[in-house]
């Protein structure tokens, strides 16, 4: 570097961003050419938003700085980000949804008091960038009425209004069609013809190769890669996203499987958008069979949990355990799941799985209120849920060896074993488990693992849903991998590699016995 | 003119008279709860502006004094509440509740230290008051008939602030809907991080909705103790911040249906006072206890989705979390 005409439209040097103990960002680096569309790449929770939030003002990171145009920014605010020539498009629209397209473009960028003058600069706004870019849209339409592919164009014109050079997309595409999504591309090539520096933040792969010129992959809150996309490939960045670790050593107990303990076939399900999460999903589990389900977060994994575990309803497709069939016409709820003996571990204990201002003892017995968990009277009988719990710390070796504290007093790892102690102690036929060992001390996991192989042992059915590789090659007896929610391989443990997972997790079908 | 006709009239302009402070306090209420931030303390910021008012008129044998006097206690109380519920982010309810029952002591506390008349003030002279005002052409139109009774006998002729309570609501309808400060006002109570998104302070927004509901609480309790009443007594606002709330959630959370809603609601309330202990053909004795709880059993059958429906701004009652 070091030439006199500043290459790049957007430079970030040594950011970094903790919020309490969770360290968002480490020394961000991370240098974006004019007029050109730079991926970042990363698994959830990798830290991309909150490095967005930072370029946008919304958070003010601890350390580092922010260059535009060669010139050092201090962005305190969106407003000073708004002056500096940045837009954003949030992952969550930042739309008022009872307001027209007009009053949205319009807020925060009217001149004067009254507002007629703005309303009629705003509408002559809204009809150029229609003509100019494809970005056409009612002004006068309510956006609470408009599709979501609609409601992105009116965020792309907002950005767009004051002028910024460089627009930030926040994962655009999760809310929108394919048929969306391709037309969303060529509004955003047709920004860049025109000279406007694109900062897309995505988890997908193909959005990546499709529409980047550069990439930069970020994993753990950490820039961990820079390349240019003609240079490299899908496998390359899946597996830069993931990260490669150590093998921990489980012992895995071989059992002969037995009979299916839980069948799926032809499961789809959609969100409340209407979006298909799960596109046709086919397995079984055996009794004493751990099927662990891999892919890169946030590709179906998490609607598949919920579907199973009676959060939300299929849309076609059935679910069989033992004798029972779910499907649409016949959803179940979870207590009615549970009844059925599945047990389900979240993958948001904090939201899911606990109440965390409750002690250990009222959460040991949440689910199972009703039952004899909470003693045989109307009311809870106190004695008897301390037992229990009591039980729970002991057999888990929770650490503080109580459960009289409240459940946010726990670590992470002993706010799992809580949530596993209560889930196992229901002696399930099937048990759900979702990121088992997310944000869990290394010896924690370890003995998570091994109540799990204990439980196996003992006949039961596990489904694992895991976003790292090494947990599902260490503890499955066979793989599913899920790409944009759909089944792109099931395949034997003794035939998997991280290789051959990753193809797959990047959408490219196995030629193992996949669906 | 018929005794029906001479008891409707009489009714009508009472009805005015009774939904003034409803009007007033309405428009408070759409302007902070559009903003986001619910206001339960209407009747707190409208009973100690009527003490102030009536208290410093007394003392100063001004009515303007105690009208100013009651616009910035009001507007005080409107900033403990920001304050609560912005800045420190505290339960609204529970802030508009304590600024009720706060009132509601203070005025009688300071009221028996300074006046020792058991927490009233004294009577106010004629030129302690706020003025009453003929309407240009009253008297030459008295004589036309139905226009000339209507014009004279029910719009004509009252205390100043009937007439700014009616202006107050195409002002307030001309402030959220024409103005800058209005879209962003509404913005910031459906979405505020798109405000905040958009590089404007959510919370300084939220201020200027809530302090400026202060003003028009004052000029509500103003009219109480020293326009249509002539002295303060304790808990004089019986209520009414209360039912004016209930307008405001009838009204959708809109100006100009709200006006209508303060109107009915008057109108109940004038009409239970004139028929207080008569009899009405074929019903026997007037149900006035039912006219009286009437404006709460409709909100109640409103929200409980029978008429329309009532949305109420999105983000209502939830705090924004950024101080800028």
């Amino acid at each position: 570097m070091g030439g006199s005409a500043p290459a790049f439209a957007l430079e970030v040097r040594g950011i970094d961003k903790s919020f309490g103990p969770v360290h968002a960002n480490r020394d961000i680096n991370l240098q974006v050419k004019a007029g050109s569309i730079h991926g970042i790449i990363g698994e959830n929770g990798a830290g991309k938003s909150t490095l967005m939030n930072i370029l946008y003002g919304m958070y003010q990171a601890d350390r580092g700085e922010i260059l535009i145009g060669g010139e050092p920014v201090r962005i305190t605010s969106s407003a000073v980000a708004i002056r500096s020539g940045i837009g954003m498009v949030h992952q969550h629209f930042m739309l008022v949804a009872p307001f027209t397209v007009l009053e949205n473009v319009m807020l925060g960028a009217e001149k004067d008091f009254l507002l007629k003058a703005s309303v009629s600069a705003t509408r002559a706004l809204i009809e150029r960038m229609g003509r100019d870019y494809g970005l056409a849209v009612d002004p006068d339409a309510k956006v609470e009425d408009l599709p979501v592919g609609l409601q992105q164009r009116v965020e792309i014109v907002k950005a767009l209004r004051g002028g910024a050079r460089i627009l930030i997309l926040d994962e655009p595409t999760g809310v929108l069609t394919p048929q969306e999504t391709e037309g969303f591309f060529q509004i955003l090539r047709a920004l860049r013809d025109e000279g406007v520096t694109i900062l897309l933040i995505t988890h997908k792969l193909q959005e990546i190769m499709a529409l980047t010129d550069q990439v930069s992959v970020m994993r753990r809150g950490e820039m961990v890669a820079h390349r240019a996309t003609a240079e490299t490939s899908r496998e390359e960045l899946a597996e830069l996203m993931v990260g490669r670790k150590v093998l921990l050593n489980v012992e895995r107990p071989e059992i002969a499987p037995g009979a299916p303990a839980l069948r799926v076939s032809g499961l789809r399900n959609r969100d409340r958008e209407g979006v298909e999460r799960l596109k046709g999903l086919d397995f079984e589990i055996r009794a004493g069979e751990l099927l662990a389900v891999a892919g890169v977060s946030g590709n179906g994994q998490t609607e598949l949990l919920d579907v199973l575990a009676g959060i939300a309803a299929p849309s076609a497709g059935k679910i069989e355990i033992g004798n029972a069939v779910v499907d649409a016409e016949h959803p179940r709820n979870p207590a009615e799941m549970r009844a059925l003996g599945l047990s389900h571990v979240p993958e948001d204990r904090h939201h899911r799985g606990l109440i965390l201002p409750f002690d250990g003892e009222e959460n040991c017995i949440l689910g199972f209120q009703d039952g004899e968990a909470a003693g045989a009277g109307f009311a809870i009988d106190k004695a008897h849920v301390a037992a229990r719990a009591a039980r729970h710390v002991e057999e888990f070796d929770v650490r503080p060896p109580t459960a009289k504290l409240r459940a946010a007093q726990y670590s992470g790892g002993n706010q799992q074993k809580l949530v596993l102690a209560r889930e196992i102690d229901a002696a399930p036929k099937v048990l759900l488990v979702g990121q088992p060992t997310r944000g869990v001390d290394i010896g924690a996991i370890e003995f998570i693992y091994q109540r799990l192989m204990r439980l196996k042992a003992a006949g039961c059915a596990i489904l694992l849903v895991s976003v790292e590789l090494e947990e599902v090659l260490s503890l499955a007896d066979r793989i599913l991998v899920m790409s944009n929610g759909e089944q792109t391989g099931l395949i034997d443990r003794k035939d998997a590699d991280e290789r051959s997972l990753g193809l797959m997790m990047a959408g490219v079908t196995a030629e193992g016995k996949a669906a | 003119m018929s005794d029906f006709l001479f008891q409707l009239v009489l009714t009508l302009d009472a009805t005015l008279r009774v939904a003034t402070p409803l009007i007033l306090c309405g428009m408070a209420g759409i302007l902070s709860e559009r903003s986001g931030v619910i206001d339960i303390g209407l009747e707190g910021k409208m009973l100690a502006g009527a003490f102030s008012a009536a208290a410093v008129a007394h003392l100063t044998g001004s009515p303007w004094a105690g009208l100013f006097a009651a616009v910035m206690t009001a507007v005080l109380l409107a900033a403990l509440h920001g304050f609560a519920c912005i800045t420190a982010r505290g339960n609204q309810v529970i802030s508009g509740l304590a600024i009720n029952i706060l009132a509601s002591a203070l005025t009688v506390t300071i009221g028996i230290a300074l006046f020792r008349r058991g927490g009233a003030t004294p009577s106010l002279t004629a030129e302690e008051r706020l003025p009453v005002v003929d309407l240009p052409l009253a008297e030459t139109l008295a004589g036309v008939p139905l226009i000339g009774d209507l014009y004279s006998e029910i719009l004509s002729g009252h205390r100043i602030l009937v007439y700014v309570a009616l202006l107050a609501v195409p002002l307030t309808a001309f402030l959220l809907y024409r103005t800058r400060f209005g879209l962003r006002l509404r913005a910031v109570g459906e979405s505020p991080e798109a405000v905040d998104s958009a590089g404007i302070s959510v919370h300084l927004m939220r201020y200027k909705a809530v302090l400026l509901a202060g003003v028009f609480c004052g000029l509500a309790g103003a009219y109480l103790s020293i326009a249509h009443g002539g002295e303060f007594g304790r808990e004089m606002s019986a209520g009414k911040g209360y039912i004016a709330l209930a307008a405001v959630i009838f009204g959708k959370w809109r100006p100009v249906p709200t006006l209508f809603a303060c109107l009915l609601f008057g109108f109940l309330g004038a009409a239970a006072d004139r028929l207080q202990g008569r009899e009405i053909p074929f019903i026997g004795a007037a149900p006035t206890d039912l006219m009286i709880a009437l404006p709460y059993i409709l909100t109640v059958v409103l929200l409980a989705g029978f008429i329309g429906k009532a949305t109420p701004p999105r983000d209502i009652g939830v705090p924004y979390p950024k101080g800028k």
